[in-house]
């Protein structure tokens, strides 16, 4: 069935078909929308869900994370500072090996306040071990949602599905609202390895030794380093997880390729350009009035930040003379958190004997500046000339007259 | 060997005795009770077991006369300060020591 | 009246195991084993950072019998509202969840999750066990922390400021049950927290614990110095039920006695107070004084 909403409303459909039971929500701007369809949905009794309004972003992940410890699949939903408050829980709820989705409708962080859209508060959560999906419109919102509690239960982890603030989460576009028996089909019923019950008593996620230590049965456990070293291994096998659950997607619902990038023109591309979530799709403007100049450039449009798909980053990169990305956040102090990921998996993956490709990385859109398409193709022209400094440039900046 | 294989991939503690190792190693007096002064021993029936009550880490049993298990107690004095009829003696460890030796 | 629970008619069972890290002689010790007898079998425990979490154990040996949760600081109430959704949605609904908190992640760091599930009627019981300061992390000085305590980072001044008063935080929330117990008064303790398991709603037990390492006494008069606390009326015993406040046990038989220890000699019982003077104990004194006529009169 076809129809046409915001993209918030296609993310709380989307919880609503995969039989979330344990909604927690605070309100945020732009994430309010979601919720507040999630709380219609179930007071009008058309979803069976505990919803619980909490009174922190804390304390929203708190519930998430002991709902999932009890067997409860669970989510919740943020932006901005609120993604920021749960940063502790964040690592908890990875560390927890807990299968929890949320969304993350993008928003700039504060100091100072800012409720539009860039991508900081996300990116800024890379290093906790939560599986990262980026949406581009709202049948990507829908899909991965669906897509991310199948990820979650399978790989036990954490997973945050980012769509961008007022640019996705308050425009409406058609899209096709998956029906209920083939996302059955596809997803099945959440069972855990364990949920807390006083018929197998144990305690959860108390201190752990930094090294290893005979448990009650006489066997050798993990210390914590060994806790940390399975999250990252499992982390990293999550990529072979988010190619199944896309196969699988693909044979209920007749839709569905690469989990990991979405490339446009880049098969005889000279330069490419790189972008995560909307701003992709936005670029595929530049590519088109840049080809019709004669130019041969393309698009890399990236759909899974973490675990981050080195490989096929680089393999559809590599071919490439000049490789432009364009981010909505950094890592202050430094660069671009893709640019600086992209650089690495080049550089990791590299093929002896081969002209190395240049990398060059943009700042733009932060705090929801305008970004003008004309602006981006004359970056992109000035890159190819060569024309580069050291560092990011910021596109759209006014502090020059 | 490492614990690859390990059952859990998380902190999942099972229930067990002794995480702070043999408790007992930390006694400096031990408890000893007077079978002749101390209540439930003299009347042969279930009566008083204050020291039972108030122990703080479960290691007396509500026998008849309570038992106190050496293994783990550490020798707060609780009981024996609580003992309505002052029937436990808080006696240095030490004496004791060499003769498990 | 209910029946008062004896020590024989306390069930054997025990919920915790031995040869757990707890100090010799601790407070929580006592309230623990004897409210996890309350509590029973079908419950999950809902732990923060405290001195419970070391009792509890470390991985991957845990001393309590019961499942039990550990989460972060702040956010003990949210985890037992998360788990009272998910045993909801499960159809699990019989099986009970209890919060076991120190004083910090109860009147400091938990206090906005607390009140945030108190607001929402979530209908479990928080135990808050009082020992008056962080000493896990070892004895640095809380809310709950008495005026005038010596504490690691008050070490020579005394803290300042009053106690915070949770139980009228609590109350103030218009919860249906708020008590007051003490670990040392562990059958009171059973008894309230069997009285709270069927109130519908938010139920909170403050604990009043005596720490021998933090409070400056040797571990054998621990139960002695938390009676000097209830029989000095300092420290009171007592319900708000349904919003009708009641002295209980010893407390209450104080109404009768109308006879109150000194508080000087529970306060020089312990070298944390060492630097209270005469004259400070005096103020308090009178406090306690005026207080206790306020009881007696309303007995009357």
């Amino acid at each position: 069935m076809h129809m046409i909403e915001n993209g918030n409303v296609a993310a709380a459909l989307a919880v609503k078909l995969a039989k979330a039971k344990v909604i927690a929500a605070y309100p945020i701007t732009p994430q309010t929308p979601l919720t507040e369809k999630l709380s219609e949905l179930i007071e009008s009794g058309e979803m069976q869900a505990e919803y619980i309004p909490v009174e922190s972003e804390h304390s929203a992940l708190a519930v998430c994370i002991a709902a999932s410890s009890a067997g409860a699949r669970a989510f919740t939903a943020t932006s901005a500072n609120g993604l920021l408050y749960m940063h502790e829980q964040m690592h908890w709820a990875a560390g927890a090996r807990l299968p929890i989705v949320m969304c993350v409708v993008n928003r700039a962080v504060g100091a100072p306040w800012n409720i539009w859209n860039d991508q900081q508060d996300s990116i800024s959560q890379r290093d906790t071990g939560w599986i990262q999906m980026y949406a581009c419109d709202h049948q990507q919102i829908i899909d991965s949602v669906i897509k991310a509690f199948f990820i979650a239960e399978k790989a036990s982890l954490p997973v945050m599905v980012c769509y961008d603030g007022y640019i996705l989460s308050h425009t409406y576009m058609p899209f096709e609202l998956p029906d209920q028996e083939r996302v059955n089909a596809f997803l099945p019923q959440f069972r855990p390895d364990y949920a807390l019950d006083p018929n197998h008593p144990a305690n959860l996620n108390t201190v752990t030794l930094p090294d290893v230590r005979i448990d009650v049965h006489g066997e050798l456990a993990h210390g914590y380093m060994e806790i940390r070293y399975l999250l990252q291994e499992d982390l990293r096998n999550a990529l072979s997880v988010a190619q199944e659950a896309e196969n699988r997607f693909r044979e209920v619902f007749g839709r569905g390729d690469n989990p990991f990038i979405e490339p446009y023109r880049c098969e005889d591309a000279e330069y490419i350009m790189v972008g995560l979530g909307s701003i992709s799709y936005q670029l595929r403007d530049v590519a088109e009035t840049l080809r019709d100049e004669g130019m041969k450039v393309g698009v890399l449009g990236v759909r899974l930040y973490r675990p981050f798909p080195d490989k096929t980053m680089a393999e559809a990169l590599r071919g490439a003379s000049g490789v432009i990305v364009f981010e909505k956040a950094l890592s202050y102090g430094y660069e671009g958190a893709l640019c600086s990921d992209i650089k690495s998996a080049l550089f990791e993956h590299a093929q002896g004997g081969r002209k190395r490709t240049f990398v060059k990385g943009y700042i733009a859109g932060i705090g929801g500046r305008e970004i003008k398409t004309a602006e981006l193709s004359d970056t992109l022209r000035s890159a190819m000339r060569g024309e580069q400094e050291n560092g990011p440039n910021w596109i759209g900046i006014k502090i020059e007259e | 060997m490492g614990t690859r294989k390990y059952r859990y991939k998380t902190s999942h503690s099972q229930p067990g005795p002794g995480d702070g190792g043999r408790t007992g190693f930390w006694r400096v007096l031990r408890p000893i009770i007077n079978t002749e002064t101390c209540i439930p021993a003299k009347r042969k029936a279930e009566a008083c077991f204050i020291c039972w009550l108030y122990c703080p880490d479960a290691v007396i049993s509500r026998t008849i006369p309570p038992t106190i298990d050496y293994e783990y107690c550490k020798g707060c004095g609780i009981c024996a300060e609580e003992c309505p009829t002052k029937a436990i003696a808080m006696v240095d460890e030490g004496s004791f020591l060499k003769d498990e030796e | 009246m209910h029946t008062k629970t004896t020590i024989l008619s306390l069930p054997e069972e025990e919920f915790v195991n031995v040869g757990t890290r707890a100090c010799s002689g601790c407070g929580l010790g006592i309230a623990y084993r004897i409210g996890l007898k309350a509590l029973g079998r079908d419950t999950i425990l809902v732990v923060p950072p405290s001195c419970l979490t070391v009792l509890q154990g470390l991985f991957p040996i845990a001393s309590t019998k019961l499942p039990c949760l550990n989460v972060t600081f702040a956010s003990t109430a949210a985890a037992a509202t998360g788990l009272l959704a998910a045993l909801k949605s499960l159809g699990k609904e019989k099986i009970k969840v209890a919060g076991w908190a120190g004083d910090g992640g109860t009147s400091d760091i938990g206090l906005q999750s607390l009140s945030g599930a108190a607001e929402r009627g979530d209908n479990f019981i928080y135990l808050c066990y009082d020992n008056e300061g962080y000493m896990n992390t070892g004895v640095q000085r809380s809310g709950t922390t008495p005026l005038g305590a010596l504490t690691a980072n008050t070490p020579i001044k005394g803290k300042l400021q009053q106690k915070k008063d949770i139980p009228a935080i609590m109350a103030a929330h218009g919860i249906n049950y708020v008590a007051t117990c003490s670990a040392v008064y562990p059958l009171d303790l059973y008894d309230k927290i069997k009285k709270a398991i069927p109130i519908p709603g938010t139920k909170y037990i403050h604990i009043h614990t005596p720490c021998p390492p933090g409070w400056g006494f040797d571990p054998r008069y621990a139960v002695k110095i938390g009676r000097l606390a209830i029989e000095s009326g300092y420290y009171d015993l007592y319900e708000i039920e349904y919003g009708k406040f009641r002295l209980t046990a010893a407390s209450e038989k104080l109404l009768e006695k109308r006879k109150l220890i000194p508080v000087k000699e529970y306060f020089r019982s312990q070298s944390r107070f060492m630097t209270l003077t005469d004259a400070q104990i005096a103020i308090i004194q009178a406090e306690i004084d005026a207080k206790w006529n306020r009881f007696f009169q309303s007995a009357d």
